[in-house]
């Protein structure tokens, strides 16, 4: 074995695999802080401030609290499936990760100052050449975003199984519920998905990226729509406020978990908001530029039909790999800002007016969404476009949102003031 | 090939939303509810026979932990049956401060049950914001009689003391600041898309079934019967008071919604008039010892959940004979079953919560 194989197809993505695992949970203990902070500011209340310094400490006390907590296996279970299921949970939410791009490849590595002191002497102690690209994803698949989205919904098959083999009516129908969301709102989702690589052709996740840089554009000034589609469905997927009913506690309990607790209760809660990081990463990655910085295309230009970003400090700084996982990460807290802020204020769908809002209306407008992007990459093609035609495409898709707003508007029933009348 | 059976669930008596004790035995067919059934009593004090051993002023405590978020309702709807009883009045500045009280607690009833209803169907933000401004009542309540709750405040003929000083000022600047948080939870709510899916046309109750099955409150105003005992047979001083009756049309939750809400700016104009208003003078007449003469009375009043009635018997004796209550929750907690039947499981939930019950006073 050659000492670049044995490094950088064994040694490095281990480093990086241990980093994710190691981060992930981190970021998601992070989030629920957040989540909690955010949500107690919406509702003027304080939120968690016992546990250390403003409550900052809180999630590890969670965290410990389910460690030490007796671990359940209802006597009627099947116990088998039952603990198969918190397990089938947090395995794809994991390898799901694996396929997004935390920033550029790094070319010259073995030049930069934050690898030398230990990624270099553990190339050098393999044997391996520190001149080859380094990528800033555990691995970038040709199929990346295929292989995620195959990879997130085996997810459903968790919370079916935990919703049967709890062997308990709350569970069971919260495991129904789920299944039959997951399964229709996984059509828009996909639809979103292909009207955005329709512009980028490639599903790499890094070429994505690189794609919009071309582009000069991020996705989301082109197509909303698709952003909002995307987004929609995705919250849909991930169970959350307000297409949480498979959780709904204040209906069922607590949904498909209501059997669990301890550690497998916490792997599915673990499993939920990687998800939501991951969710609000494709949409990062595929919509807002990923590890781009804001407004790109100010800060690159064409150099021989190619753009690259523009000399001088402005451009090595903001392209170099710690600002592009700063801004990564920068932009998938600000959609995670959105999860929050969409469960302090909204009610919660009826199970048929989830299928409906899914099927009559997200999986119609998706369709249209693709048509009228596939048009546009007829006509003008899609790399490379002249900018008049970007302009063109994002302005379609803008008046197609403000019809949708408009029909959602007009599709408004009665006024509530006029339902009233008084009696002297 | 397939067998399909219906699944018998239990809603309650443990679970988050069924407002306290209430259990409903419903039967599903998938997510359709083809039968429900409430099953009550998980609550059940007695507090109609505990009377039986008690003076009339002793029975008053036992009226607070009835209804216990409108426990000022409660005492007001007994010590007017009480006076009716021995024949007395209290004096108009008693009647004003009563009627201030009582409409303060049909606020921070009206408040609870919004909080929770929307609770219930999702919505966490008003919850908290009705929270906010129901805690500022309890501690005017507490600042006036010492308890939040259970306040047993009101003496039969008359009050047990005075409001004290600065209490005016406090009430009129909560009270005149009120309908504008009233329209917060409004924005959160009246115009939104998904509030409006999951209330509009669930649970229609016709006016002709209101009056046939005997619901009160806001449950038969929405349904457009415009009956409000505070007009109907004015109780305290209503009759000098002006105010309006909202009145809805549908009688869909929605409309049980808006009622209610409309309700609780109805109430604030009632308590600004009432505290500009205040009459001097005494607060109680001199009611010597308490026997009344044989014989029975009934009374009722509008409280928060619909018509609250007192039936007393009297035996000639100190002691209350007999105490029947016609209670609102328990009257219109019968239309559940009628309501949920061919409905969703999350229709349960915002059924339970539309009709506003208060498990206390259901049970007894």
């Amino acid at each position: 074995m050659s000492g670049d194989v044995l490094f950088y197809w064994i040694v490095v993505p281990a480093i990086k695999i241990a980093l994710v695992m190691a981060i992930l949970p981190l970021m998601v203990a992070l989030f629920t802080y957040a989540e909690r902070k955010v949500i107690a500011f919406i509702q003027v209340r304080l939120g968690p401030m016992r546990v250390g310094p403003k409550g900052i400490l809180q999630p590890i006390a969670d965290v410990l609290k389910l460690f030490l907590k007796e671990d359940i296996v209802p006597s009627k279970a099947n116990a088998f499936i039952f603990i198969l299921a918190p397990i089938l949970a947090i395995i794809p939410a994991f390898v799901a990760v694996s396929v997004l791009p935390f920033g550029p490849e790094v070319p010259g590595w073995g030049e930069l100052w934050y690898f030398k002191f230990w990624l270099v002497p553990l190339a050098n102690l393999c044997g391996a050449d520190v001149t080859q690209p380094l990528a800033m994803a555990i691995t970038d698949l040709d199929i990346g975003l295929l292989f995620l989205v195959s990879i997130s919904s085996l997810g459903v098959f968790s919370i079916l199984f935990a919703g049967w083999a709890s062997n308990s009516k709350y569970p069971l129908l919260g495991g129904l519920r789920s299944a039959a969301q997951l399964i229709s709102y996984e059509v828009p989702l996909g639809f979103a998905l292909i009207a955005g690589l329709l512009m980028t052709q490639t599903l790499s996740m890094n070429g994505i990226v690189l794609s919009q840089m071309q582009l000069g554009w991020s996705l989301l000034w082109l197509q909303p729509i698709s952003l909002v589609i995307y987004f929609i469905a995705g919250v849909a997927e991930t169970n959350r406020v307000p297409f949480d009913l498979p959780e709904a506690e204040t209906e069922l309990v607590a949904g498909f978990h209501t059997e669990y607790s301890g550690m497998k209760f916490a792997f599915f809660f673990l499993a939920e908001y990687i998800n939501m990081i991951t969710v609000a990463a494709v949409a990062v990655t595929l919509f807002l530029g990923g590890w781009l910085p804001p407004l790109h295309g100010l800060l690159t230009h064409v150099v021989d039909g190619v753009r690259v970003p523009r000399e001088g400090f402005l451009g090595d700084v903001l392209f170099s790999p710690p600002a592009a996982f700063f801004f990564f990460v920068a932009k998938i807290a600000v959609v995670y800002y959105l999860y929050f802020w969409l469960r302090a204020t909204l009610p919660r769908y009826r199970y048929d007016q989830l299928m409906n809002l899914g099927w009559k209306f997200l999986i119609p407008l998706s369709m249209l969404n693709l048509f009228l992007v596939g048009i546009n990459v007829v006509v003008h093609g899609s790399l490379g476009l002249p900018n008049f035609a970007l302009v063109g495409l994002a302005l379609v898709n803008i008046v197609t949102v403000l019809a949708v707003v408009h029909m959602l508007r007009s599709g408004k029933a009665r006024d509530g003031k006029q339902a009233l009348g008084t009696a002297q | 090939m397939f067998e399909t059976k219906e699944l018998e669930i239990n809603m309650g008596p443990q679970h988050p939303s069924t407002h306290g004790v209430l259990r409903v035995i419903l039967k599903l067919d998938g997510e359709t509810v083809v039968g429900a059934d409430c099953d009550i009593g998980y609550l059940h004090r007695g507090v109609e026979k505990l009377a039986e051993h008690r003076e009339y002023y002793q029975a008053l405590t036992l009226t607070d932990r009835m209804d216990y978020v409108a426990a000022v309702s409660n005492n007001l709807g007994y010590v007017e049956t009480v006076e009716k009883l021995i024949g007395v009045k209290a004096p108009p500045r008693a009647q004003y401060v009563r009627m201030l009280l009582t409409e303060f607690n049909r606020i921070s009833s009206h408040l609870l049950w919004l909080a929770t209803h929307a609770l219930d169907i999702g919505a966490m933000t008003v919850f908290l914001y009705c929270f906010r401004e129901r805690e500022q009542i309890l501690d005017l309540f507490e600042e006036y009689c010492g308890a939040r709750l259970t306040t047993t405040t009101f003496r039969i003929g008359g009050l047990r003391e005075d409001l004290p000083a600065g209490f005016v000022e406090r009430a009129l600047s909560f009270i005149n600041d009120f309908p504008k948080k009233v329209d917060e939870y409004e924005q959160l709510l009246t115009n939104n898309r998904i509030w409006i899916l999951r209330t509009q046309g669930v649970g229609v109750i016709s006016a002709a079934d209101t009056i046939a099955w005997g619901l009160s409150g806001p449950i038969m105003r929405a349904s457009g019967v415009k009956f409000d005992l505070r007009k109907a047979r004015p109780y305290a001083a209503y009759d000098e008071i002006e105010f309006d009756v909202p009145v809805g049309r549908n009688g869909d939750s929605y409309d049980r919604y808006t009622v209610r809400v409309e309700e609780m700016r109805q109430s604030a104009r009632i308590i600004q008039q009432c505290l500009a208003k205040l009459p001097a003078g005494d607060i109680k007449v001199k009611v010597p010892k308490v026997r009344p003469p044989k014989g029975m009375a009934y009374h009722s009043i509008e409280g928060p959940k619909g018509e609250l009635g007192y039936l007393l018997v009297s035996d000639g004796g100190p002691h209350v004979y007999r105490m029947k209550v016609r209670p609102p929750c328990f009257v219109n907690l019968q239309a559940l079953p009628r309501l949920v039947t061919g409905r969703l499981v999350a229709d349960v939930i915002t059924l339970i919560g539309s009709i506003d019950i208060v498990l206390g006073e259901v049970d007894r």
